[in-house]
């Protein structure tokens, strides 16, 4: 009896020292991480927590020009964007250009990596011209399709002229603008999504091809068994990255169009800036930036739902 | 009738040093023929030539007495299991099996009836379902195997497919892939780098070393008479113990890397006389020495306790000699022991050439007795 008393008191006791000890690692550990993520931290809170709240503080109030908030009017930023029918048209002409640039950049690109990734002399030289457009800025890319598209002198106009057709006004046309705008984006996204899904090839165990080989598999048949089903993470991810890409697109808009003729290029993110920086807007601005977060979130909310689960990691 | 044939065969990379040298080989039908040598010899690239995964770069090779030299590998009517199985890790072990099938468009009872059959066959009954990744690596060699088996190919080459699995799975698939192969009756072309698999599984074996072929034999034959002194020392686990060797006629002896004196008998002489020799003899004809007939006393530096027999080592000279004892033996390291060494076990070779001079007589003997 008072030996299995004295062994239960015993018990307890190193139980706690035990414990206190791994509380105390514990501690030191927590602290440890909290030290390595601060930069992040600092950083993520300054230029994003903090411009994000603000944005949405900034959605419910009427501003001054400097900017500085004036009159709180609760929704009332985001009811006048609702019914404002140039906002409607501008979200329209998004979509659409969503529409335009994502498949035709992701197809192009994924054939020009298909074809780059054979085992052929020289080939290095195609994939160096394939992902060039990667290496070029914007604005550089804007002025140089600004004098493609040139009316008079512009080479795709001459061309034109020279088959016997009529020119085309590429940026001054409504019908026309949103789609020239869409090449200008294809064009400079395919360097990037080229590279990515070139990447994506590489890394599928050559053996895979052999042994397809081996068993008499075709050239379609081995790309749609096995090299689009190998490459749907990568697929996946430039998927992603383009969508929000092209609901990003400012840019060549500001260079190329300024969002016109006739707001027909007036996509959202060029929207939001002549809403805050032309008309000194920025209550209504932060609205629509608002809207524009909410969107991207719930595009890619839904692409990881629905989309991955037909993604293969290995 | 040779169901494959090389004849000069030679292979380089980029007009470079060739890979393979003048291989000339016939592999019959229904044969398990393995080859076998060290990591970078050529094994690989030779299979991958007979696949057709490898371009040819001088000498023919045929197939059922076809020139195949041209041919793409679907027309050769082979199947081949890679070292990494090369599993689609997006397709079901079912879509797996039936994907050579289904690329060669087999109508699609067939193809469930072959499925059933193999998966049988294979025990993959239960996992038809699963994903590569939900299977342990004996099962995924299993597919890999089953992949093979269900396009009835009458050839199958394998390159190390076991080097992935852990010794003891190593040794059931060894068997398994054996019956598999007498089952099905069909020509196996087997890779590996691993001297036992070469032994307990081939009907034949090549050795390759450096991109020459080295001897092609039965194993028991490349045991015995190992044709020169890389197939001597890579066949036989442990290894063939080696010395220079020089015959001193005066006085009748032989003597071991300046170590080790062995009487010769004058009548029966037999010794070869060349400039330079050196001698082999197995661990386990290093028999531990009676009252009668020791012929040396070697002092142990290593013991090694197998169970069923034990391995002592003790120097020779600059080598280290190792004896395989059946049974198990209570020695110390440090401990002189008594050994038998016996001149007629001895194999010659020329140490200028390497080829062998006169093999042991104890392995012919005991071939002419299994036999
Ligand atoms: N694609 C290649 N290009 C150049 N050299 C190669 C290539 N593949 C193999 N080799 C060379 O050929 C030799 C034999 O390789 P391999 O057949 O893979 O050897 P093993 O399978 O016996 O280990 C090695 O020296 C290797 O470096
Ligand atoms: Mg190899």
């Amino acid at each position: 009896m008072s030996m299995n008393s004295t062994a239960i008191q015993q018990t307890p006791k190193s139980q706690i020292n035990f414990e206190q000890v791994k509380k105390k690692q514990r501690m030191k550990n927590f602290s440890k991480g909290m030290l390595f993520l601060l930069p992040s931290i600092i950083l993520f809170s300054v230029f994003l927590f903090y411009p994000l709240a603000r944005t949405i503080y900034l959605s419910f109030f009427l501003t001054d020009a400097a900017g500085a908030t004036t009159v709180f009017v609760g929704w009332e930023n985001y009811v006048t964007m609702f019914t404002s029918p140039i906002f409607l048209q501008s979200m329209k002409s998004t979509f659409l250009f969503v529409l335009y640039t994502v498949p035709i950049t992701i197809i192009i690109s994924l054939f020009l990596a298909v074809i780059a990734n054979e085992k052929l002399k020289g080939i290095g030289f195609f994939r160096t011209i394939y992902s060039s457009t990667m290496g070029i800025s914007v604005a550089a890319a804007s002025v140089f399709w600004l004098y493609l598209f040139h009316p008079s002198m512009g080479p795709l106009n001459l061309l034109l002229n020279a088959i016997g057709a009529e020119g085309i006004g590429w940026l001054t046309d409504t019908s026309w603008a949103l789609f020239a705008i869409a090449i200008t984006t294809i064009w400079m996204n395919i360097g990037f999504t080229f590279l990515i899904l070139l990447g994506g090839l590489q890394s599928i165990d050559s053996s895979l091809y052999e042994s397809a080989d081996i068993d008499g598999a075709g050239y379609f048949y081995k790309l749609r068994r096995i090299t689009i089903p190998m490459l749907s993470p990568t697929l996946f991810f430039v998927v992603t990255v383009t969508i929000i890409n092209a609901f990003q697109t400012f840019g060549q808009i500001d260079i190329l169009t300024q969002g016109g003729p006739v707001n027909s290029t007036n996509l959202v993110v060029y929207s939001i800036y002549r809403e805050a920086f032309v008309n000194y807007k920025f209550g209504s601005a932060s609205a629509q930036a608002v809207l524009l977060f909410i969107i991207i979130l719930l595009m890619t909310f839904l692409q990881f739902k629905f989309g991955e689960r037909k993604v293969h990691y290995q | 009738m040779g169901q494959i044939d090389l004849v000069d065969i030679s292979k380089s990379y980029d007009k470079q040093k060739n890979v393979l040298d003048e291989i000339n080989l016939s592999i019959e039908e229904g044969e398990f023929f393995v080859l076998v040598g060290p990591s970078g010899s050529g094994k690989s690239t030779l299979l991958r030539m007979i696949a057709g995964l490898e371009d040819i770069t001088s000498g023919t090779l045929k197939i059922s007495n076809e020139v195949v030299n041209h041919l793409p590998p679907k027309d050769r009517n082979l199947s081949m299991v890679f070292q990494n199985y090369a599993l689609y890790p997006h397709l079901s072990v079912e879509q797996n099996i039936l994907f050579g099938l289904n690329a060669k468009k087999v109508d699609k009872e067939e193809q469930q009836k072959r499925l059933i059959e193999t998966a049988e066959m294979m025990g993959l009954s239960e996992l038809l379902k699963r994903k590569p990744k939900e299977l342990s690596g004996g099962q995924r060699q299993r597919v890999a195997l089953a992949r093979s088996v269900v396009s009835e190919a009458p050839l199958c080459l394998m390159d190390e497919p076991l080097s992935n699995l852990d010794a003891k799975l190593r040794g059931q698939m060894r068997m398994e892939i054996r019956r598999l192969q007498k089952r099905l009756g069909m020509t196996m072309v087997y890779v590996t780098h691993d001297q036992v698999e070469a032994m307990t599984m081939g009907d034949r074996i090549m050795v390759l070393n450096d991109g020459k072929i080295q001897q092609v034999g039965k194993p028991i034959t490349l045991y015995n008479e190992p044709a020169n002194l890389f197939v001597a020392s890579f066949i036989g686990s442990p290894k063939m113990n080696m010395g220079k060797a020089v015959f001193h006629a005066d006085r009748n002896q032989l003597v071991i890397d300046d170590a080790l004196h062995l009487e010769i008998d004058p009548v029966i002489n037999n010794v070869p006389r060349y400039p330079n020799v050196t001698i082999g003899i197995r661990a386990e004809h290093l028999y531990p020495g009676t009252a009668e007939n020791t012929t040396h006393v070697v002092e142990v530096i290593n013991v090694e306790q197998l169970g069923n027999e034990t391995l002592l080592a003790f120097e020779v000279g600059a080598e280290v000699w190792t004896a395989k004892w059946p049974g198990q033996w209570d020695v110390q390291v440090g401990e002189k022991v008594p050994v038998h060494i016996a001149i007629e076990n001895l194999c010659f070779f020329d140490s200028d050439t390497g080829l062998l001079i006169k093999p042991a007589r104890a392995g012919k003997q005991q071939e002419v007795v299994t036999a």
